[in-house]
């Protein structure tokens, strides 16, 4: 899309644009390249030389046995924290789309933990899940269960994905909500009329008119679990008991910053920014379909 | 639709069960927050407030030396918080809009090339290029400063896109008029693209203020001393290991405290805020 009428200036827009641009090179551009550049050399202990090394750092990252635990972790943490982020979201969003009074209050409160910090989000959780103190460990033993998240890494990994899950689920009601409102009443009068009940009706017809909303979310979900966690993680579990709930973006934070393995930690940013890449190119060729629906 | 009779019952039974269950951590939090630490201890808690929630709050807020924060108080940690989020929302705003608006409204050599290069920073989170940019900031001496702790955040393609977006349907006759009257591109600008975005500068400031609130890993990267800790790594660092000497209750008036900011700006501007956080997706 192009403007038919614009302004003359040589200078000027240079110079607007200027703010951002210096902030985009020295931030991310030079950071990213060091990334890359350093993903390929591995450098001596003491720091003083670095030699080229061509693709070594990425074969020893993939053969890594770690790495290859917290890409599964991070697999089963993303699926998790998207099934049960999005399905209460879409059961909570249709109930929303058909009461008439009281949906704005319904709503504030389901909006409430998007503004939580992760990190904030995780330490309301862990108060409730505290094997000692927490209200909720306290009923779960109650019914028999040995909670203890500190020493089982299943039970490690499913209060952060609660946790992620939480904080995700007022997006995904948004979302959902809005998709719902912009389906023409009309279809659904029309279905109505040739007798189509109410779970024919959502099956048949919401439903497929609801899949690029849902497919949308599906991504952004998932980049969110991928990325957006960090602070969920650190404050929780520290990637622990034994690593069982060690994601990727902690594993790059936790072997280049605290055991300084720059050649590896480079190797893993450089295949998180694939990740990325890839999953903003997917969530940027669907969003063109969703126009076309609507 | 299918003829009702009265109100139905169900949507609201299940929307209220969800509004329960979401609400709970944080109702749970409030009400620990009002308790004693011995309350607090001997599982199962109350869920009913008591009366200790005013104690905890001063002493979380002014008596920082007797917490584990290596002396840091929790109202400097809300003021570095406030700083940093108010920092991040108007510097990503200002810019944004104004890269936005030299891409829209002129037609320059490169203008392509920088609009792809903006664009693809959305692609970059901190979090995969953790160390450089650490590196980068040290190089520059902005470990441990407000300047160190912002400006790395505040390049942001979504608001970029955003206001492009919104540039692209301002109608080329208000241009043309501006032009007849003599006024120049600074003027049109402040005088008319400015007026024109409140709506879509309100939407984006709730976001990015939530957005620069609630940053975790970058500030955790950057500050060392006690007097630049922000309010979510004081929780962490108040937290301890999480085992019985913990002073839960100052933990709890530490955790209401981070989230009352960001929540009251969603909830005192829910309309901004849906809008903000539906356009800034598209």
């Amino acid at each position: 899309m192009q403007r038919r009428v614009v302004f003359r200036g040589k200078l000027l827009p240079y110079l607007l644009l200027a703010p951002q641009l210096a902030v985009t090179l020295m931030f991310f551009f030079w950071p990213a390249g060091q990334a890359i550049w350093q993903s390929l050399h591995r450098e001596d202990p003491f720091g003083l030389s670095s030699r080229f090394v061509g693709i070594d750092n990425f074969t020893a990252v993939l053969a890594d046995p770690s790495y290859l635990h917290s890409l599964g972790v991070t697999a089963a943490f993303s699926v998790a924290v998207t099934v049960l982020a999005a399905a209460p979201s879409l059961l909570l969003a249709v109930m929303a789309d058909r009461v008439l009074r009281g949906a704005t209050l319904y709503k504030t409160v389901l909006l409430a933990p998007y503004a939580v910090a992760p990190a904030v989000a995780g330490v309301l959780w862990l108060f409730l899940f505290n094997p000692g103190i927490g209200i909720v460990a306290y009923g779960l033993r109650w019914l028999g269960i040995d909670w203890n998240y500190l020493l089982d890494g299943t039970q490690a990994l499913a209060l952060v994905v609660i946790a992620a899950a939480w904080k995700q689920i007022s997006y995904n009601f948004l979302f959902f909500l809005a998709g719902l409102q912009s389906i023409p009443k009309s279809l659904l009068e029309a279905a109505s009329i040739d007798g189509a009940g109410e779970s024919r009706r959502f099956w048949t017809i919401v439903l497929p008119l609801l899949s690029p909303t849902a497919f949308f979310l599906l991504v952004v979900d998932i980049v969110y679990a991928f990325f957006d966690t960090f602070g969920i993680v650190h404050a929780v579990t520290a990637g622990g008991p034994a690593k069982a709930t060690e994601i990727l973006v902690y594993k790059v934070f936790y072997d280049g910053v605290v055991a300084l393995d720059l050649g590896g930690s480079a190797a893993q940013s450089v295949i998180l920014m694939v990740i990325v890449i890839a999953l903003t190119a997917v969530q940027f060729r669907f969003v063109e379909r969703r126009v076309h629906y609507g | 639709m299918s003829a009702r009779s009265g109100i139905d019952w169900l949507p609201h039974a299940i929307l209220l069960a969800g509004v329960a269950i979401v609400a709970f951590p944080i109702y749970v939090t409030l009400v620990a927050s009002t308790l004693s630490v011995s309350d607090i201890v001997n599982a199962p808690m109350p869920l009913i407030p008591g009366g200790h929630g005013l104690d905890s709050y001063r002493e979380a807020l002014f008596a920082g030396s007797s917490l584990r924060t290596s002396g840091a108080l929790v109202s400097r940690m809300l003021l570095n918080s406030l700083v940093m989020a108010l920092v991040i929302a108007t510097g990503k705003i200002a810019i944004s809009i104004l890269s936005a608006y030299a891409v829209v409204f002129f037609r320059f050599p490169l203008r392509m090339v920088f609009f792809w290069m903006i664009f693809v920073t959305l692609m970059l989170p901190v979090e995969v290029r953790i160390v450089p940019t650490y590196k980068v900031v040290a190089s520059l001496g902005m470990v441990d400063t407000f300047a160190g702790l912002t400006i790395p955040l505040i390049a942001s393609a979504t608001a970029t896109l955003l206001f492009r977006q919104f540039f692209l349907t301002i109608p080329d006759e208000m241009v043309e008029a501006a032009q007849i009257d003599g006024a120049g591109p600074l003027r049109f600008f402040w005088d008319t693209v400015l007026p024109l975005s409140r709506t879509n500068i309100a939407a984006l400031f709730v976001i990015l203020f939530i957005y620069g609130w609630n940053q975790y890993l970058w500030p955790l990267l950057i500050t060392n001393s006690a007097s630049m800790m922000t309010i979510v790594i004081g929780i962490k660092t108040l937290l301890g290991g999480g085992d019985a000497q913990t002073e839960w209750n100052l933990v709890m008036a530490t955790t209401v405290l981070a989230m009352l900011p960001p929540i009251a700006v969603v909830v005192l501007m829910q309309r901004w805020f849906v809008k903000g956080l539906v356009e800034s997706e598209k």
